[in-house]
């Protein structure tokens, strides 16, 4: 299916810089759009766009299934598991369905073939509408060890979509859930902040999207007047400075309310809108210029 | 000796910029940075020795050998992370593979060997006056307990004789490096901010350290954004009978300090007296 | 009776330490033979189930009783149906409480905190 439309992944290394309150911002600033939340251990985005659930799926992962009864106890599948999700007692294995990452090894493995998989449920996605915007919000359940399933999930949505603009809200840092968020974007915008421990964090997710070759830019939040480092890097590297916002005490506390910026009024309509554009425009050139596809 | 351990739960509330200025003031001779995918102390806390420094083995990752390999598929076919390939031969993605030993185990030819990965470093900072551990995660490499489970160790197995304080920097989040940064310590102080975010983070990192049986208290950082909010953080704490220990207000001048690689107490700013107070305030309890 | 605590270092004269899962030794004492011997905790290279493994070592080893200040509930399930009993210390060495369990001083821990994966849903 031919594509018009781009995916753009949000992401920033630091937690706290305005990963979210950017994807938010632009998804609602494009009034017609799709958000999806990959945040899911903290998802915070439908705090801010209280969507309109229409719709909720269960993730799930495969986990084994022992027949007792074909079971001879030989201990191949305990001996086997890298992640010590399989114990060994009074003769037979024990799983432990929080921490089996399913990889299927045991299953492969055993020579009774008394190993077969269900499946567990390993958290949900939730979609509703908010305006014009649809919303798609990833959620891990308690006690899990890996998000990555409900991402993809999430993605599957992204890679659906051929109209509208996707903006992926991904988790903060640089670990694996974050590598799989910005997979299938056609452009990374990345969150900086004005202190050196975010510059620190930036270098690492610059590192990380051109790994993937990327097209990325940076987006400078909450810039003061004196020098930002954070600035500063981008000039050296030659990474492109999309737009900055202003550290603005009225924006903080609109954001930390929880409400859309955009909607409360025309400057913050502005500012967002202009940074769309400035992002759609440079993310077309580079994809025109880079295609993936 | 006590322990105490800084956490936010949401990120970005300013932990580390608390931890820094507790460990100024506090003069305490170990200090450990917990935060191993995003470490930020050392920005901070100026060091005058090189760091000793030690490889981090995480999971091992799979390898194929092309010369062994016969071109089955085998691997790709059975592999759940997605993380073989095969454009010039089958390849193994190092950021994907979850070192699972399946493809090792149904290579025919034996041409997979699982092999030890680095993923990250430890350093040890020694002076004469204190300890510092730190570690960084590569990108890409799983978070675990582990990491984070070694750094406390090498601060606790190079102490000063003498050492009555350690502070710890936790990482944020409720997951498994917080809880394994959990172990052992003698108080949490939670740095929270006035936004509906950072509150529901509280509360879930409260309800972790709650079942840990770990003491715990509370402060507010950049609590006049939101005062509203901040006072809702108050009465939960009053509720939950958690001692509340101090706000901070938002200081431009924090961003100073930590820009020039000081902390908030090396100047004298709003955010560096009110940091103060806390200090006293958690000392009190500890 | 076999009976398995915890260790930082290994020494029966200083303190048992507080992670079980991730503890860099385990004591193993005989009170009937009084023979005493340590195991490198080979749970400690592990990224995650630490609890678990440590535990299987415990159980594999024939151990009656685990002396230590905290467990998971992953470890403590495998020890349970192991049949293992575990025993809350008390501050102080691994010989002070081999003592307090052996004079029948120890309670049974009977909380077990969450799996190092415990996050929550909103």
């Amino acid at each position: 299916m031919k594509k018009s439309n781009l995916t753009i992944a949000v992401l920033s290394g630091k937690g706290g810089t305005g990963k979210t309150l950017l994807s938010v911002n632009l998804a609602a600033a494009a009034e017609t759009a799709v958000y999806l939340d990959c945040d899911v251990e903290e998802p915070n985005g439908h705090l801010f766009f209280q969507p309109e659930i229409t719709s909720e799926e269960t993730v799930s992962a495969k986990i084994p299934l022992i027949d007792y009864n074909r079971c001879n106890g030989c201990r191949t599948c305990v001996d086997f598991c890298k992640f010590n999700a399989l114990a060994f007692i009074k003769n037979k294995p024990v799983l432990f369905k929080d921490v089996c990452h399913s990889c299927g090894g045991c299953v492969l493995l055993c020579p009774q073939k008394a190993i077969s998989e269900e499946e567990k449920n390993v958290g949900v996605i939730q979609s509703g509408m908010s305006g014009q915007v649809r919303v798609h919000t990833g959620c891990l359940n308690a006690g899990e060890a890996s998000g990555i399933p409900i991402i993809k999930e999430l993605l599957k949505k992204s890679a659906a979509e051929t109209a509208l603009p996707v903006f992926i809200d991904c988790p903060p840092g640089s670990a694996c859930s974050v590598m799989e968020s910005v997979k299938d974007a056609d452009y990374c915008v990345l969150v900086a902040e004005p202190t050196v421990f975010g510059v620190h964090n930036l270098k690492m997710v610059c590192d990380l999207v051109e790994v993937f070759h990327k097209p990325h830019g940076v987006v400078l939040n909450k810039c003061l007047e004196e020098e930002n480092p954070a600035e500063e890097f981008c000039k050296e590297q030659h990474v492109t400075i999309l737009g900055r916002i202003p550290f603005d005490s009225k924006l903080g506390s609109i954001s930390s309310s929880a409400k859309i910026a955009v909607k409360e009024n025309n400057r913050y309509r502005e500012l967002f809108s202009k940074l769309l554009h400035t992002i759609i425009e440079e993310a077309s050139r580079e994809t025109a210029t880079h295609p993936q596809r | 000796m006590k322990q105490l351990l800084i956490l936010s739960g949401k990120g970005g509330t300013g932990k580390t910029t608390v931890a820094g200025a507790l460990i100024k003031l506090s003069q305490a001779r170990a200090y450990a940075d917990c935060d191993v995918d995003a470490p930020n102390l050392h920005l901070s806390m100026a060091q005058t020795a090189e760091a000793e420094r030690n490889d981090y083995y995480g999971m091992p990752k799979a390898r194929i050998d092309a010369e062994i390999c016969i071109g089955c598929g085998q691997c790709e076919e059975h592999c759940r992370f997605d993380a073989i390939s095969n454009e010039n031969g089958y390849l193994v993605d190092p950021f994907s593979c979850e070192g699972c030993g399946v493809c090792e185990a149904v290579c025919p030819v034996n041409a997979i060997q699982m092999h030890p990965s680095v993923a990250g470093e430890q350093m040890l900072y020694r002076s004469a006056h204190s300890v510092f551990s730190t570690a960084q995660l590569r990108m890409g490499s799983g978070t675990s307990g582990k990491l984070v489970t070694e750094v406390k160790k090498r601060m606790l197995s190079s102490l000063l004789q003498e050492t009555e304080l350690a502070i710890i920097d936790g990482s944020p989040g409720i997951g498994c490096p917080v809880i394994a940064s959990m172990s052992g310590v003698s108080m949490v102080l939670i740095v929270t901010e006035p936004s509906i975010s950072g509150i529901s983070d509280m509360e879930r990192i409260l309800h972790t350290a709650e079942i840990f049986h770990t003491p715990t208290c509370v402060c507010a950082n950049k609590a006049d954004v939101n005062s509203e909010l901040t006072e809702k953080i108050k009465r939960f704490c009053e509720e939950k009978q958690i001692p509340f220990v101090g706000t901070i207000p938002y200081d431009p001048a924090a961003v100073t300090a930590i820009n020039s690689g000081k902390t908030i107490v090396d100047l004298d700013c709003p955010s560096g007296r009110a940091v103060r107070e806390i200090f006293a305030e958690t000392m009190r309890l500890l | 009776m076999k009976i398995a605590i915890p260790m930082n270092e290994q020494s029966m004269h200083t303190d048992v330490c507080p992670s079980f899962g991730r503890a860099p030794y385990f004591l193993f004492y005989d009170s009937v033979t009084n023979e005493a011997y340590y195991l490198d905790n080979e749970a400690v290279a592990s990224q995650g189930g630490a609890g678990i493994r440590a535990a299987q070592v415990i159980a594999d080893r024939g151990v009656k009783a685990l002396i230590a200040p905290r467990c998971g509930e992953n470890a403590a399930e495998v020890l349970t149906k192991a049949e293992v009993f575990v025993y809350r210390s008390i501050p102080g060495t691994a010989r002070q409480n081999i003592e307090a369990h052996l004079n029948n001083q120890l309670p049974l821990l009977n909380e077990f905190h969450a799996g190092f994966h415990g996050h929550e849903k909103k």
